[in-house]
């Protein structure tokens, strides 16, 4: 396989490379290296939320609008659980975006979450990685159906939107933090049921409760070098909360603009390449633990291990004495490590 | 974590509205520990032929009730080689008069499945021809 065939639009290399770099073959890392240097321009929006709000019809909408008023290519990682059990999936996020095929600008892979948690497979930043090289100007990537914690996509996205429909949780779930807390646009879908009003009440609350310390933090850190109080103002990102019908398309251009309205923020303000560090940093952390781990077990430590695992499972020691006695060699040694945590 | 899982389109072509077989096959492969990527009702050759090449699909499985199959298989095969995907392996499940099955084989279609078809036979089927 060749990096060349991905540079120029090879739809079956991009497809192939995508299994490759699911599978983490030698030959998906190869590629991914050669890439890497071709990265960094798309702008990744993530679609996150409970099951069941419509995220893949937004998706649908979403990137029809972008595909007829632009000449963005858009590729959509669509990501569904994998059973637990039999390590099965079925993806059915296509179902919804049926109106994308036959155009040569949309590409769509689903993706099964292979046991992670979070919300994202292990693979999806390398998916990202692929896509932003192979020339996609937009990259949507839309998460399990997730609940209160399945927060990775911030970490990943620019941009994410969570989406919320009138009904499915009352005020209380609004407070809580995790989800809403990430969002940079909030959407209530199906915003045509009745309930609509309250939906918007809670999450507006919610939202003058999740934020204010950024806002605090924020306006402090730029009054320093800004000197007129409405240039700090927009400085200030307040997610802002849409309505829409996906199933009609109601919406979807405002939605469109709240993005190009975040993106543009983004590098106003800086945060373009401060979330570009941290999402590469989390990607580098998460290789390294990787590697370290498999580098360790690879070497002659397997048996140390077992043993460390042997001695855990009967309560002997806690995991925590456990790798601080793995680390230090002295598994057999326990006496000297009960006293000092880690 | 980093196995090579198999990958299964299942699509319904043509006109019909039942989909309760390809429901039950597509959550049967999942049991089998396959991930299958459901398509859903009314998909044209053309739209089976692009999510297979975006999905890179070790297999297509057609679910078709409406007659039209000996239509449909030459077209999503002519489009599935067209796409440089001659190795994807096409199951049919559905009413297929016992004249036409030898057609389809011969096109070359790999697995044929009527009414009373066992999912475990669907499955040891995909199996055994993903490995060759």
């Amino acid at each position: 396989m060749q990096t060349k065939q991905i540079l120029e639009g090879s739809r079956l290399a991009l497809s192939r490379l995508l299994t490759q770099v699911e599978n983490d073959s030698a030959e998906g890392r190869r590629m991914l290296a050669e890439l890497f240097p071709h990265t960094g321009r798309a702008h990744l929006i993530g679609v996150t939320g409970a099951p069941g709000t419509g995220k893949s019809s937004l998706v649908n909408q979403l990137t029809l609008h972008y595909r007829r008023t632009s000449q963005s290519k858009v590729a959509i990682i669509a990501v569904d659980p994998s059973s637990p059990f039999t390590g099965g999936a079925v993806l059915g996020d296509r179902v919804r975006m049926r109106d994308l095929s036959g155009d040569e600008g949309v590409f769509i892979r689903s993706m099964a979450s292979r046991g992670s948690v979070g919300g994202l497979a292990q693979k999806t930043a390398a998916f990202v990685q692929v896509f932003d090289a192979a020339g996609y100007d937009i990259v949507i990537i839309e998460t399990v159906g997730a609940g209160q914690s399945e927060v990775d996509i911030a970490r990943l996205a620019h941009t994410t939107l969570v989406v919320e429909a009138p009904g499915l949780g009352d005020d209380i779930q609004a407070i809580k933090a995790g989800i809403l807390e990430i969002a940079d646009v909030l959407v209530i879908n199906k915003a045509d049921r009745p309930g609509v009003e309250n939906t918007e009440r809670a999450l507006r609350t919610t939202l003058e409760l999740a934020h204010p310390t950024k806002r605090v933090i924020l306006h402090h850190g730029r009054k320093m070098n800004v000197s007129s109080g409405m240039q700090s103002e927009t400085n200030l990102w307040i997610p802002p909360i849409l309505k829409t019908v996906a199933t009609e398309g109601t919406g979807i251009p405002e939605l469109a603009e709240a993005i190009a309205r975040h993106k543009s923020h983004l590098h106003q303000s800086g945060d373009w390449s401060a979330r570009d560090r941290a999402r590469l940093k989390s990607e580098l952390d998460a290789v390294l633990q990787e590697e370290l781990m498999s580098r360790y077990l690879s070497g002659s430590h397997q048996e140390a291990y077992e043993q460390a695992l042997e001695k855990v499972t009967h309560r002997e020691w806690s995991p925590y004495e456990a790798v601080r006695a793995l680390l230090n060699g002295k598994l057999t040694d326990h006496e000297n490590t009960t006293t000092t945590p880690l | 974590m980093t196995e090579k899982k198999i990958r299964v389109l299942v699509a319904k072509p043509g006109l019909d509205g039942h989909d309760r077989g390809a429901k039950v096959v597509a959550r049967a492969l999942r049991d089998a520990g396959m991930e299958v990527i459901y398509t859903g009702l009314r998909q044209t050759p053309e739209m089976i032929a692009e999510a297979a090449l975006q999905e890179d699909v070790d297999v297509v499985g057609l679910s078709i009730l409406s007659g039209a199959h000996m239509a449909l298989a030459p077209r999503i095969l002519e489009l599935l080689r067209a796409n440089g995907q001659e190795n994807v392996k096409v199951f049919i499940g559905g009413i297929i008069p016992d004249d036409d099955m030898p057609k389809l084989k011969e096109m070359g279609i790999t697995g044929i499945y009527g009414p009373g078809a066992s999912t475990e036979e669907i499955i040891r089927d995909i199996r055994e021809a993903v490995k060759s």
